[in-house]
């Protein structure tokens, strides 16, 4: 057996270098103390610098490093997206009480690394680097959940996270190692080109493989039932990094989502196709019941989360061009939507002593209309009423859905919305409606595991431009796209054909 | 034209919330009126004798989707958006003359309603409808919950709540609506290219099996907005909730959109279920009718009968567009204008009473005629046009549509008759109660002047013009929509022959 000394195109993977020598800087600046408030700034500059190498190669597909990546506009989308979402949260986190106690530099360092393997993810297209990728950017993450040393949420978060997180890769790599061991490949295309090859079309071997590497993808882009620790994780999480969770990690799996299963298992279409479509039915259900009557508003987003992703996932189960497109189109669209959510969630937890408690946010409306307005669009879009980008991503997933004669997925999407709107529209009420019957007198504040050091951070937060400038460019965008969508769909139309064009 | 038509309130609206407290009701009022001259500058362009589209825009907008950004003006819609810029003029004029909380969102919001509206009105492509009967939804969500009164005093909701409850209703049927018009446009477009013109759909037409469930998801939508009998159960708590001028524009012309969609989308496209379930939909509407009449007659708050009586309007309105014949549809058509004028004005009356006696309730009330004689004059002449004495517009509509029920479904013309006798009961009632029958209770003494002031008359006296006007002239609006009309109804009778249809595609 020779070795072929794999040819490496730098050019290619300059947005993972960018991304890795940032890392490493980021982090010894906090070792130098001129550089130790720059970490926020030099985290950004890396962002900027590798979200401009990955535009640059906008357009032109290429596998790199001997089939173990491939950049395409699909995986260039979702890792734009994902940085968008990692740069937000770098606003977020100025001034975060996580952020000073874990250390800025170490903080920064590690939103770098899991941004890293966000990039990567999206790009693999090999058993490995798939698994590597993933790890990259689940290990950072689990860190970063903790990283609110004081409060006991946030280390539960971080190790309840851990532990699940790490079934699910366990999962998902014996899933994968059943599916070497048919098909001798790791690579994407071996893998189908082996299933052809030994004949092992529905072969139990290829359908365990299909089920674990299901069941472990389940649990990172929280689809029901694999969703449990989302609303806990959520909620223990500095908030910053839950807003990150909640978008760029969805991202970048459903990314390798799709590209995993329509490439490398796009043959056994008709074995896992109804079981997904069952897993987002399931997903839309549970998700949007376990959402009303949450109180807690970072609890509330994670069981959206989980009621979103079974939209999402719609756009994987019907093997399209245009469910691909969807999918990337609602991913940006949510990242709008949750981002300026987030954004309004971090300035009221820093202002009241409420927390995250949806008391946190009543009277808004007169009180603080900057910030108000972008929650109140936030929550319209993630209900899908029409003039914001939520709107035309549901139409667009159902659109697809109703092509790939999934039609009962597009009604479930529908019934989803409404029972939806429950929650949503609960919070745009405490905003914009006089309460109803007042808080109760007298009763302890009950916030169920929210932050226990109830004091307001900063009375200021809701006037701090890095929080109100974030909230209301992305309220902007998703009520932009809503109106003049075509941007963003020619953007996501451009992602879809790369799988399938 | 079309564009900017619809997009003037909008325009309006921005600006206004640029402007001070104090100029933001007057500007909107200006934002109102500037709509109207549009409209009224349509209607005076529109040639009467053509069936066609008319002012058409047609852009794409979603390349991608198969979405264009089509809008256009016939026979079907002409008057309805010269009604909802009349409307809007008086609903926001009447709330600029008086306090408002947070009076800059107010307006715009109100702005952005009418722009919404209009946008359902005039929309022809079937995507771009339902995004604006959905959105049109949001504004009023908004106005209802925070400027609306908590009545969870009175054994009622909270604003917030009884919303709520008219949220989660009609979105439960627009959201159907969504899936169902893209199922409409994919099976049309039978793995060609995709198009949500309505226009285009009528003629590819879709699969008897497949127009089955698709009208009622369309159906549904459209009978909850009316609100059709046994989808109504958000009505009493969002009419007690909301605020006055509103409630004024949300009855006058919201209920309309529902009914006009069956003209504009129900009818050419899916023919055959029309067909097919003509006489579940007349069931339903003699229900509406029925049961609206019945609640209006023994309701004692002043909204609620002007809302039930709403019900068994649109249920008349409804047995006119299934009566499936011209003149039934054109009766509608007319019905659609004649309710929006009649009902507006009783808004703006029961605010003034309201104003007057602090109650909403008719026994509290009584007596108004001898200090007001001129409100009382004006109530007068809005009441009897809404039980339709013969004279008045709502006669001739009433009679059209009774005129087409009777040629097609002799039955249910018999049923729907009895719905006319109530009328004038209720309204009756409701002019009696209010304006006479002194109560011997006299909770203010002194025979104090109690007139409209001469700014509400401003408003109100247009309104009850414009009533007297079409009382005249029906035929102002009658000869513009019978084309349309004609050749709507005409498509779906060759529908009767599925078979021959199928055929021909």
């Amino acid at each position: 057996m020779n070795f072929n000394e794999p040819t490496i195109d730098y050019a290619g993977i300059a947005p993972l270098i960018a991304l890795t020598v940032g890392l490493c800087l980021v982090l010894l600046s906090a070792v130098f103390k001129p550089f130790k408030r720059s970490a926020p700034v030099m985290t950004t500059t890396t962002l900027f610098i590798s979200a401009g190498l990955l535009i640059e190669r906008w357009g032109e597909p290429e596998t790199l490093i001997t089939g173990a990546l491939r950049l395409d506009d699909l995986a260039i989308a979702i890792s734009l997206i994902a940085i968008l979402t990692a740069v937000f949260c770098v606003l977020f986190s100025i001034r975060e009480r996580a952020t000073e106690e874990a250390g800025s530099g170490e903080y920064h360092a590690l939103l770098l690394g899991s941004v890293l393997g966000m990039v990567m993810l999206t790009q693999a297209t090999n058993l490995v680097t798939f698994f590597v990728a993933l790890e990259i950017l689940s290990i950072p993450l689990y860190i970063l959940c903790a990283t609110n040393l004081r409060r006991e949420g946030s280390l539960e978060s971080g190790l309840k996270y851990l532990i699940v997180g790490s079934i699910g890769s366990a999962t998902l790599l014996y899933g994968m190692a059943f599916l070497y061991g048919g098909t001798g490949s790791t690579n994407f295309t071996g893998i189908a080109d082996g299933i052809a090859r030994n004949g092992l079309d529905g072969d139990p071997l290829i359908l365990i493989g299909i089920a674990m590497a299901t069941v472990g993808l389940a649990f990172k882009v929280s689809i029901a039932p694999f969703h449990q620790w989302t609303p806990d994780v959520y909620q223990g999480a500095p908030t910053p990094i839950t807003a990150f969770m909640a978008v760029a990690t969805k991202a970048a799996a459903f990314a390798v989502f799709v590209r995993f299963f329509d490439v490398a298992l796009g043959s056994q279409l008709d074995i896992w196709q109804p079981a997904l479509a069952a897993l987002a039915a399931i997903s839309i259900v549970v998700g949007n019941v376990g959402a009303i009557g949450q109180d807690s508003l970072k609890r509330l987003m994670g069981w959206s989360g989980v009621a979103q992703a079974g939209y999402m996932l719609g756009g994987v189960v019907v093997v399209s061009e245009a469910g691909t497109s969807s999918l990337v189109f609602y991913l940006s669209a949510y990242a709008f939507m949750n981002l300026a959510a987030f954004a309004v969630i971090v300035a009221r937890e820093r202002e009241t002593v409420f927390g995250d408690d949806i008391r946190a946010i009543r009277g808004l409306a007169a009180e603080r209309p900057l910030l108000a307005w972008p929650l109140t669009i936030s929550m319209l879009a993630l209900a899908g009423l029409p003039a914001t980008a939520g709107f035309i991503g549901k139409l667009y997933l159902i659109e697809a859905l109703v092509e790939g004669d999934y039609t009962w997925l597009g009604v479930m999407i529908a019934i989803g919305t409404m029972i939806s709107l429950a929650y949503y529209l609960r919070v745009v009420a405490a905003m914009w409606m006089r309460p109803e019957g007042g808080v109760a007198p007298g009763a302890t504040p009950v916030i169920a595991g929210a932050s226990p050091e109830a004091d307001p951070v900063d009375s200021d937060a809701g006037r701090r431009w890095y929080l109100v400038g974030p909230a209301i460019l992305a309220a902007a965008a998703t009520v932009f796209f809503g109106v003049i969508p075509q941007p963003l769909v020619e953007f996501a139309s451009h992602a879809g054909a790369a799988l399938f064009g | 034209m079309s564009s900017a038509l619809l997009w003037a309130p909008l325009a309006f609206g921005l600006l206004g919330l640029f402007l001070p407290r104090r100029a933001a009701g007057p500007w909107a009022v200006l934002g109102t009126l500037a709509t109207l001259g549009i409209a009224i500058a349509v209607v005076a362009g529109f040639d009467s004798g053509n069936s066609g589209l008319q002012h058409v825009v047609d852009e794409p907008w979603i390349s991608g989707l198969g979405v264009d950004y089509s809008l256009g003006v016939d026979g079907l819609n002409l008057f309805l958006l010269l009604l909802t810029a009349v409307l809007w003029v008086g609903g926001v004029a009447f709330a600029a003359l008086r306090e408002q909380e947070r009076p800059k969102t107010f307006y715009f919001l109100m702005l952005v309603a009418e722009t919404a509206t209009l946008g359902a009105f005039l929309a022809q492509d079937l995507l771009l409808f339902v995004l604006f009967f959905d959105l049109m939804l949001v504004p009023f969500y908004f106005l209802f919950g925070a400027w609306g009164y908590d009545r969870s005093g009175e054994g009622g909701l909270t604003a917030s709540r009884a919303t709520m409850k008219m949220i989660i209703y009609t979105l439960i049927g627009s959201l159907l609506m969504l899936v169902a018009a893209i199922t409409t446009a994919i099976i049309a477009a039978d793995g060609g290219e995709i198009t949500f013109s309505i226009a285009e759909l009528a003629q590819q037409g879709i699969g008897e099996s497949s127009q089955r469930w698709i009208f009622w998801f369309f159906a549904a939508a459209f009978l909850v907005k009316m609100p059709a009998f046994l989808l109504h159960g958000w009505l009493p708590d969002a009419y007690r909730a909301a605020p006055l001028p509103v409630l004024l524009v949300f009855s006058g012309v919201l209920a309309k959109v529902g009914a006009y969609g069956f003209l504009r989308v129900v009818l050419p496209v899916f023919p055959d279920a029309t067909v097919e379930f003509q006489e579940v939909v007349l069931l339903i509407a003699l229900a509406s009718i029925l049961y609206g009449s019945v609640m209006a007659f023994t309701q004692t708050n002043v909204r609620l009968i002007a809302g039930y009586s709403s019900v068994a309007q649109l249920g008349f309105i409804t047995a006119g567009i299934f009566a499936l014949r011209a003149d039934g549809a054109d009766g509608a058509i007319l019905q659609m204008v004649n309710h929006g004028l009649v009902v507006a004005p009783i808004f703006i009356i029961v605010a003034l009473l309201l104003e007057r006696t602090g109650s909403e309730d008719i026994r509290e009330m009584g007596g108004l005629a001898l200090r007001a004689p001129v409100l009382a004059a004006m109530f007068l002449i809005v009441a009897l046009a809404t039980l339709a004495l013969p004279g008045s517009a709502n006669f001739i509509g009433e009679f059209y549509i009774l005129n087409g029920l009777f040629q097609e479904k002799i039955v249910f013309a018999f049923v729907a008759i009895t719905g006319v006798a109530m009328s004038a009961y209720y309204a009756l009632r409701l002019y009696q109660q209010t304006m006479h029958n002194r109560q011997p209770s006299e909770r203010d003494q002194g025979l104090l002047s109690r007139e409209i002031s001469l700014r509400d008359g401003l408003v109100l006296a247009p309104l009850v013009l414009c009533i007297l006007a079409l009382a005249l002239y029906p035929q102002l609006i009658l000869e513009r929509t019978a084309p349309t009309v004609e050749q709507t109804v005409a498509k779906v009778k060759r529908g009767d022959a599925p078979d021959a249809q199928l055929a021909e595609r």
